[in-house]
Formats: structure tokens, sequence, C-alpha cells
């Protein structure tokens, strides 16, 4: 009896030094997976600052395009940049919330809401150039826009509505059921459950999906010169009907062009770029703590 | 509560900044309005202009430009000078292809449009069919470099028949080896290195060495952008390749330039003055901008752009990597201009080789 008690104990033992051996194989697998991916960011990162931080000047923010590399600046691009995140931010948060909760709070489950759902989920990994063929076809040529900012902007929330649909749904699903149970016993209605309650509960976590969407939106460029945004302009941008260019296109056309310090300053553009998304990014953070609630 | 009605702010914050822009956005009924009235004032400022200022009046408005990459800088060089003395006038520049530039160009959708190469057929049935008439003006040469790696030092010149049996479909997969060129060559790998099939730049090159546009082996590596095929060539001791001459000039260190035989026996370098007097050949082509006709009457500023376009175009050509045409040629041009003469000069053939700019535009305006 003891005999086969020790036995199996000793099966026991090794069985469990090998689970040990592999899990720890695989946490070493892990850390170089992680490890491998710090590694890429970081070269890039060192690689871009390097060349553009003797480029980044304040002249970056206050000049136009030039054909002097040491006289050119981002002045039209970042404004473009800017007010394009602004307009799709504008277009695409209101609409893609109010949809993520119908269709998470409201919409009936019937055949229907299901293959909305599942063209929704389809559409998020829709290549951007596709919505750019839209774009020009149904804003900038139907809708009439020309090639305008708003037509840019209209294009970029269909673009990013996708993600923040499905992101929205997935915070307000896991939303406990205890919350809304809790606030119709109260004598809440259904919307004034949803407004007061689920919705500032997944606040947080639908903000994240807003970061991820707008980080996407401010990268794109096949998209936005399908529907027609210009590489050079120098002028302000004189409201949202007007023509417009954007960052990545401006960075886009330095890195092309024939002289070696225009890649240096297009590698200044892109720290630039980098910092309008963190410090975009820092906003919906700042938003996100603040509205963060405990229970 | 609280927390969402901070949210409110956020956007109400948001629609206020929105409803501060909105009245900026109001140029279109203005253009509508301006379209309509542009009859009846013109008359009266052309009066008002001769009495009160003999110079040109105020000059303001949208110049629309959109095509060719390799044009572009040379039309944003201009954009930049000329904005500086008439501030009223934008002149945005777009970069979507000679031929992207063409489908926008012919659908009105653009003033001027940049070209590479001049107008193709089927881009002339395209304007004919949305009632687009166009004056083509030549602005600049661009020599294609064909390059090898500085460490090769069998190679200094080649000829454009030897070229084309690199070059040509029927090479594909055979001609592999340097001494398949000349025998004198070594026995190395030899690998190819040009500009991407969707460029004018391809185009003419075929055109000018294959004799057909378009047509070429397929096993070279292409790209859309000359700075990957510098650093291609430049990492490559068997490569040969071809790209614009502005991409040679800031990389002379890392490539090294073939001169080319264009089978009368003299090596010819590409340079300012070989690729101006034609004497490089059949490598250096005409850069074009093609001016909507219809335009030119709705807006006085595109004739001033012109004009300051063809006058200091040597100057700033020059800046932008390029080689200026001569002033006869730049007097040509401007005179077809002001004689509002549409239509190509080529006749819609594509990309011509070695014909003389300065004699069909004399032959024209004779």
């Amino acid at each position: 009896m003891s005999a086969i008690s020790s036995l199996r104990d000793l099966t026991y033992e090794r069985q469990l030094t090998i689970r040990q051996r592999k899990g720890r194989v695989l946490e070493v697998i892990a850390f170089f997976s992680i490890l491998l991916g710090i590694a890429i960011l970081l070269t890039l990162l060192i690689d871009v600052f390097l060349d553009g931080l003797p480029w980044l000047h304040p002249r970056l923010f206050t000049e136009f395009p030039s054909r002097f590399p040491e006289k050119a600046g981002l002045r039209s691009a970042l404004q473009g940049s800017i007010w394009l995140m602004v307009f799709t931010a504008l277009m695409a948060i209101p609409i893609g919330v109010g949809a993520g909760i119908y269709l998470e709070e409201f919409a009936p489950k019937n055949r229907l809401t299901e293959f909305i759902e599942i063209n929704i989920a389809n559409l998020a990994g829709v290549p951007s150039i596709i919505y750019g063929l839209l774009g020009l076809g149904l804003f900038v040529r139907g809708l009439g826009l020309g090639r305008s900012l708003l037509a840019g902007a209209l294009t970029m929330t269909l673009l990013v509505l996708p993600i923040i649909i499905v992101t929205t749904r997935e915070a307000i699903r896991a939303v406990p059921r205890s919350i809304r149970l809790a606030a119709l016993a109260l004598g809440a209605n259904e919307w004034e459950t949803a407004r007061d309650h689920v919705l500032a509960y997944s606040m947080p976590a639908i903000l994240t999906g807003v970061i991820l969407a707008m980080s996407r939106a401010i990268g794109e460029t096949a998209p936005l010169i399908t529907i027609g945004a210009l590489t050079y302009i120098a002028f302000d941008l004189r409201g949202p009907l007007d023509i417009f260019t954007v960052l990545p296109i401006q960075i886009f056309n330095w890195v092309s062009l024939p002289q070696k310090d225009f890649q240096n300053l297009a590698a200044a553009g892109i720290i630039v770029l980098l910092a309008l998304l963190l410090s975009m990014n820092a906003i919906a953070i700042w938003l996100r703590n603040r509205l963060f609630i405990r229970w | 509560m609280l927390k969402a009605r901070s949210l409110l702010f956020v956007t109400l914050a948001f629609s206020l900044i929105i409803a501060a822009c909105a009245p900026a956005a109001a140029p279109t009924p203005e253009k509508v309005v301006e379209t309509v009235t542009v009859v009846e004032t013109q008359v009266v400022e052309k009066v008002v202009e001769t009495i009160i200022t003999p110079t040109p009046g105020p000059v303001e408005g949208t110049i629309l430009v959109d095509g060719s990459s390799t044009v572009a800088p040379i039309t944003m060089a201009v954009a930049e000078e000329f904005q500086k003395e008439y501030p009223e006038v934008r002149v945005p520049v777009g970069i979507s292809g000679t031929g992207g530039g063409f489908k926008k160009f012919c659908n009105g959708e653009t003033d001027i449009s940049d070209a590479s190469r001049p107008i193709k057929e089927s881009e002339v049935e395209l304007c004919k069919q949305n009632g687009i008439e166009y004056i083509e003006l030549p602005v600049a040469f661009d020599g294609l470099a064909v390059m090898v790696n500085p460490s090769n030092e069998f190679v200094s010149c080649l000829t454009v028949e030897e070229l084309k049996k690199i070059w040509e479909p029927a090479a594909e997969g055979v001609i592999t080896n340097w001494n398949q060129i000349r025998p004198e060559f070594p026995n190395q790998p030899l690998s190819l290195y040009g500009a991407g099939v969707d460029s004018g730049t391809y185009d003419y090159f075929t055109q000018a060495i294959v004799g057909k546009e378009g047509e070429s082996r397929g096993d070279f590596l292409p790209s859309e952008d000359d700075n990957v095929l510098v650093q291609g060539i430049a990492g490559d001791p068997n490569a040969l390749g071809f790209f614009g001459l502005a991409y040679y000039e800031e990389n002379k260190d890392k490539l090294k330039l073939v001169a080319i035989d264009n089978g009368d026996g003299n090596c010819v370098l590409p340079d300012i003055e070989t690729v101006a007097n034609g004497t490089y050949q059949p490598l250096s082509r005409p850069l074009f901008i093609y001016v909507n006709r219809a335009r030119v009457d709705q807006k006085d500023e595109i004739s001033t752009f012109i004009a300051f376009y063809l006058q200091k175009a040597d100057e700033l050509v020059l800046d932008v990597g390029y080689i200026p045409l001569t002033p006869e040629i730049y007097q040509l041009a401007q005179q077809r201009y002001d004689k509002r003469i549409t239509g190509s000069i080529f006749e819609g053939v594509g990309s011509t080789v070695g014909v003389s700019l300065q004699d069909l535009l004399a032959k024209e305006s004779q």
C-alpha cells in the first residue's frame, strides 16, 4: 500500500518538474516575443529620432512646405490633420457609440440585427483604400463636397465606425447584469439605465476603442489620396469645405524627394505626427480617468 | 450625473468650435455668385483697371494643379514663388501620377495637369468626350540616367542596342550575366533595377530603349520610389538600373553614371548641357503642363501663373534638380499660350523619342 503510494508520489514529482519546466520554457518564449516587439519599436524610434531631432524646429509648425528643406514646414499638413481628426471624432464617436448602444441594449435579436452585426464585424477588416473609393464616389462626387476636408472626415468616419461600434459593444457587454437590474428595480426606465449606468460604467473601455480608432485614422494616407487630398498646400485652411493635406501625405512626399535633407525633415515630420498621436491619446486617457467610476 | 454633465460640456465645446468655423465654409455660395456675375463684372473691371491702374488687376483665386510626381517638384517650386508675389492666389499641387492626373483633368476637376509624357490617345479621347480642351506647354527637360554600382569598373558606356538586349521582354530569364552583354565583360551575374511600371519614367524608358511603350522584361526590381533604387544599386556590385537624373545628382558618391552611345559611336554622359541641347539621346525627355482651355477665360489668375511659370522656370527648374529648356523654347511656349493653341504637338502618340521641341513649336507658330 505504502509502496504504491510512494511510487505515485515519485511519478507525481517527476511530472510536476516536467510541467514546471514546460511552464518556464513558455515564459521565456513569451518574454522574447514581447522583447521582439519592443526591440522593433525602439529601433524605429531611435532611427527616426536620430535623423529627425536636428530638424525638429519651431519652423516646422509655422512654415508652409518649400523646395528648400531649411525653410520647409508642416503648417498646412498639421492644420489638415488636426481638423480632420476633430471632425472625424465629432461624427464617428456619437454615431459609433450610439449604434453600439442600440445594438447591445435595445435592438431585438432577429435575423436583421444578426445580419447587421456580421456586416459591421466584417467592415472592420476592409482595406482602407476601399473606403477611399467609396468616399470618392459618395461624398466627393455624389454629394458634391469636392476634394474637401469634410469629404475626408466623412470618409475617415466610415473607416473608423466599425472599430468604435465593435469596441462599444464589447464594453457594454462587460457591464455586470446586477447594475442594470438594480437601476431598473429602482424605477429607472431602459434609456435612463443605459445612459446613467451602463454607458457611465463602460465609458473607459469605450474611450479605449475611440483611441484605437483615432490612431488608425490619423495615420491613413491611401483613402485620402484617393478622395483627392493634395500634396503641396502653402496657405491656411479656410474651413471644412476647403481643400486640404495631412501629415502622412506631406511626410511621404518628403521621403520621395532626392535631397537627403528632405528625408531628415520627413523624420522630423514623423516625430510631430507621433507627438500629435500621443497627445490625442493623452486627452482620451485623461478623460477616461476622470470618467472612471468605482462601484 | 456630474460626470455626464462634464462630458456634455466637452461636446458643447466641440460644437462651438464647429460653429466658429462654419462661416469660413462659405466659399461655395460665393463661387456660384462669382461665376454668374463674372461676365458683367469683367467688362466693368477691365474698364476700371485701364483707367485707374495700368498694372494687372488684383489677382486672386485658386488654381488646382494635379498630376505627375516627376513634374510636381517644379510646379511646387513655381507655386511657392508665385504665392509670395501674389498672396491672394492659392496654388495647391496634388500628386496622382501622369495618368491619374489626366483622368481628373479630363473630368474637369483640375485647372492644370502635370505630365512627364505627352498626353496619350486614350486620354485625348476622354478629354474630347467631356468637352475639355487643353493647351500643352513644355516646362523642362529630364534626363534618365543609367547607373551601376561604383565598384563596377568595366562599364563606362553602353549602346542603345546593348540596353535593348538587356531590357527587351525576350531577355527575361535569358540575359542574366554581364558577359552576355559584351564578351569582354566579366562572368558576373546581372541584377536589374528600374522605375515602377506605372510611372511615366518607365513608359519613356521602354519606348526609347525597347521601342514599345510599356514593354520590358519582368524580372527586374521595380520601385516607384527612386530613393529605394538608389539604395539598391548602391548596395549591389552587380547592379544596373535607370531613373531620373535628379536622384543621381544627389547621390553622386554612391552611384556610377553610364554614358550612352546612340549608335553613332559617341558616348555621351547626361548633364545639363547634353540633355538640354539634345545630344544625350534617346534618354532625355521633355516635361509638360496641360492647361484647361476654358478655365483660362474664367480665371485670369491662370494666365498670370503661366506667364510667371515660363519666366521663372529656367532658374527654379535647376533648383529642384531638372534641366531647363532653352530661352527660345520658353518663348515659343508663351506664344503658344498667348495664341491659345489647343491640342498636343505630339498628337496623342504618347512618349515620343528624339524629337526636337523647338522644331515642333516653331513649325506651329509659323
